[in-house]
């Protein structure tokens, strides 16, 4: 079997196996699994009004999968994209409640400044891994709750326009759509997803075509051989670092300027971000594997919102979710398996 | 920080003069008993963290284990209360131990037999606790989160300790027994850790895993040992946390303190007395930014500042502006027999 045959197949055995657990603990907490599918595929193709839920979800998960990805490729695990989010979303809703400009300025300008929050937010856990060799993990997540309980305060005490919510967004810098809506009756879908889908061109053709992209390759497969060849790695690691954290912003963005239209006090984080990881992860860091991997997530966890209705608690999802992360993680568990199995083949 | 606390405690001091009523004493007296008890469970869970990174496995899913152990003790605390009576959160603790060690297994065979990625396997087993937990709630309860505990740990004055003049008042009444059994642990883990044979294994496996398998040591044994007791110290945390703080359980009982214990263990430079030293001084800084504004000269300060010091000094610390904290050398790094 060859390697590219496996690297294919690994994610798919990780996402059967975790709907196989999580129908075995359905049966076992004595659930019918058959039903609470059937509601999960009702939740979220029932009609067109779900779909657009889908597709609003899957927005945000587009864009933090493409985050973590990006980084993961450079060699760097950035757990901090739930806090890179968040500080974007509240830049994005600064510029849409501040600022009365015309479409076209508003909302590129509050995309703008999403990215530069989140590009910010990433930078200081690049620059401390760049220039002292601190692991980027811990800075990350403490950068998550920093940016929490920062984000928090300034929405309850400067922008607070009544149950710790900032006044809604101008018009002008909203993506959402009467028509869009109307044709999904009146789901919360908006033009985020073609944000998303530009961004996973970008990031491939980043990645992928440019001098840049290959420098930062480079560093993610081998540090000492990237600086032998004159590259900088410095350079490299905050770059990667910054263009994570922008992708992260713009998935605020998308929160701020198309589902929601403010921002509230948060009382614990979205779990956006870290859902972001599972995504990167199903999709093997690559643009086009985190696309589907964030619309599998995004099927589940919209259809979850209807598996209530067969009596199952939505949190059979969320299991299913972490299982699929679990074993995808422990792929080399899958890898030698099947390894097993096409060695038995050529004999 | 001894030198933080001293400045602190002068700030305390100096505002105290300026208003009459509340003197140093009873702002003693509310502010020490109020850390102890945010402290306890960050004690417990961050000596699991060191016993897990000493053994070279890193463990981001502190927080998941400390989950497991709030839902389990709650439970069982639930179920049980009328037949242990007043011991019932003593045993309850015990069964968040062991489920937490369980389910710790799951990230020491991802992380240790299959090769996963620490951090990755340490995100799905924190997502997996969540999940796995509010499904049980939903499940046994039929809604989203359990009743409220009957028999939690209560507030107590520790006998002949609690007479000492001044000391007595400010350390050892209004207390809980737990904030004391979590420092007396940090000893025995020092003790475990620095001064008997399994230490000595436990960080050479951390540290240098090929030289410890050449002198025979079974790598995979001493880790899977590492993880499982952080296991149960995480569970340990997540009781504690649960039966003397939040008193039930929902998805928002444990909303980062795993996190906040894995600060403290980096804080305390992955020592078992400096992560109990960071983990008392992270209990104070979130009891004073709950109670600070109670506290006349402290409502005006915002308590974000408060909020985000475990955090901002963890960063600090690894950066090396507060002495360097550098993690075991084979912290996350397989050990696979063979390879160099």
């Amino acid at each position: 079997m060859s390697k590219r045959l496996i690297n294919l197949l690994t994610p798919i055995f990780a996402v059967l196996l975790g709907i196989i657990l999580g129908t075995i603990i359905m049966l076992v907490s004595g659930y019918n699994p058959v039903d609470a599918f059937i509601a999960l595929g009702q939740g979220a193709f029932g009609d067109v009004y779900q779909t657009g839920e889908v597709v609003r979800q899957v927005t945000p998960y587009i864009l933090a999968g493409l985050a973590v990805a990006f980084a993961f490729r450079v060699g760097l695990f950035n757990i901090g994209v739930e806090g890179q989010f968040i500080v974007g979303w509240l830049a994005a809703v600064w510029v849409g409640v501040t600022f009365e400009l015309p479409t076209i300025i508003h909302i590129p300008l509050a995309i703008l400044a999403a990215m530069l929050a989140g590009g910010l937010w990433a930078f200081i856990p690049g620059l401390l891994k760049a220039r002292f060799r601190v692991h980027e993990v811990i800075v990350t997540i403490m950068m998550n709750y920093i940016a929490l309980h920062v984000v928090n305060y300034i929405v309850n005490t400067k922008m607070n326009q009544g149950s710790s919510k900032t006044g809604k967004i101008h018009e002008t810098a909203s993506l959402r759509s009467e028509w869009l809506s109307n044709l999904t009756t009146g789901s919360s879908i908006h033009w985020g997803i073609i944000i998303a889908i530009i961004c996973c061109f970008i990031m491939w053709f980043l990645l992928e075509k440019t001098t840049r992209g290959f420098e930062l390759r480079a560093v993610g497969f081998n540090q000492d051989a990237a600086h032998y060849a004159g590259m900088s790695v410095n350079k490299n690691i905050i770059l990667s670092m910054v263009i994570s954290g922008c992708f992260a912003g713009i998935a605020g963005a998308m929160e701020g300027l198309g589902t929601f239209g403010y921002m509230a006090v948060q009382g614990g984080f979205t779990g956006v971000g870290f859902n972001g990881i599972a995504v990167a992860l199903l999709g093997g860091n690559t643009a086009i594997g985190v696309f589907f991997a964030a619309l599998l997530f995004g099927i589940l966890k919209i259809g979850a919102l209807s598996m209530p209705l067969a009596g199952v608690p939505k949190e059979l999802v969320d299991i299913i979710i972490a299982l699929i992360v679990f074993f995808v993680a422990a792929s080399y568990m899958i890898r030698i398996v099947l390894e097993r199995f096409s060695k038995k083949g050529v004999k | 920080m001894s030198e933080l606390l001293f400045s602190l405690s002068h700030t305390v001091l100096a505002t105290a003069n300026a208003h009459e009523g509340l003197s140093l004493m009873k702002i003693l007296m509310i502010v020490v008993p109020s850390a102890l008890l945010w402290a306890a469970p960050l004690v417990f869970t961050s000596l699991g963290g060191v016993f897990s990174e000493r053994s070279g496995v890193v463990n981001i899913g502190l927080e998941g284990l400390m989950v497991i152990g709030a839902f389990s003790a709650i439970v069982f605390n639930l179920t049980f209360v009328d037949t242990f009576g007043s011991a019932t959160p003593w045993v309850a603790l015990l069964v968040a131990m062991v489920a937490g060690a369980l389910f710790s297994i799951l990230h020491a065979v991802a992380a240790i037999t299959f090769r996963a990625d620490h951090t990755v396997s340490g995100v799905a087993i924190n997502l997996l606790a969540v999940g796995l937990t509010m499904f049980l709630v939903k499940l046994i309860y039929n809604k989203g989160e359990t009743d409220i505990i009957k028999q939690g740990f209560s507030k107590i004055d520790i006998p002949i300790l609690k007479d000492i003049p001044v000391l007595g008042k400010i350390f050892f009444q209004n207390t809980y027994w737990t904030s004391f059994v979590a420092i007396f642990v940090a000893f025995i883990a020092w003790y475990v850790i620095y001064k008997t044979p399994f230490g000595l294994r436990l960080r050479s496996v951390g540290e240098h895993p090929m030289a410890a398998d050449t002198m025979g040591i079974n790598v995979t044994k001493m880790r899977y040992l590492g993880v499982i007791i952080s296991g149960a110290l995480g569970g340990i945390g997540g009781g504690v946390y649960a039966q003397s703080i939040s008193s039930n359980f929902n998805h928002a009982t444990i909303s980062g303190q795993g996190f906040m214990a894995l600060a403290a263990m980096i804080f305390g430079k992955w020592h078992p007395l400096g992560a109990m030293g960071a983990a008392l001084f992270f209990g104070f800084a979130q009891s004073i930014s709950i109670i600070g504004s109670s506290l006349p000269f402290l409502s005006n300060i915002p308590n974000v500042y408060l909020f985000i010091a475990p955090y901002v000094l963890t960063i600090l610390a690894l950066t090396g502006f507060i002495g360097r904290a550098e993690a075991p050398k084979a912290d996350g790094v397989h050990y696979i027999k063979g390879s160099r």
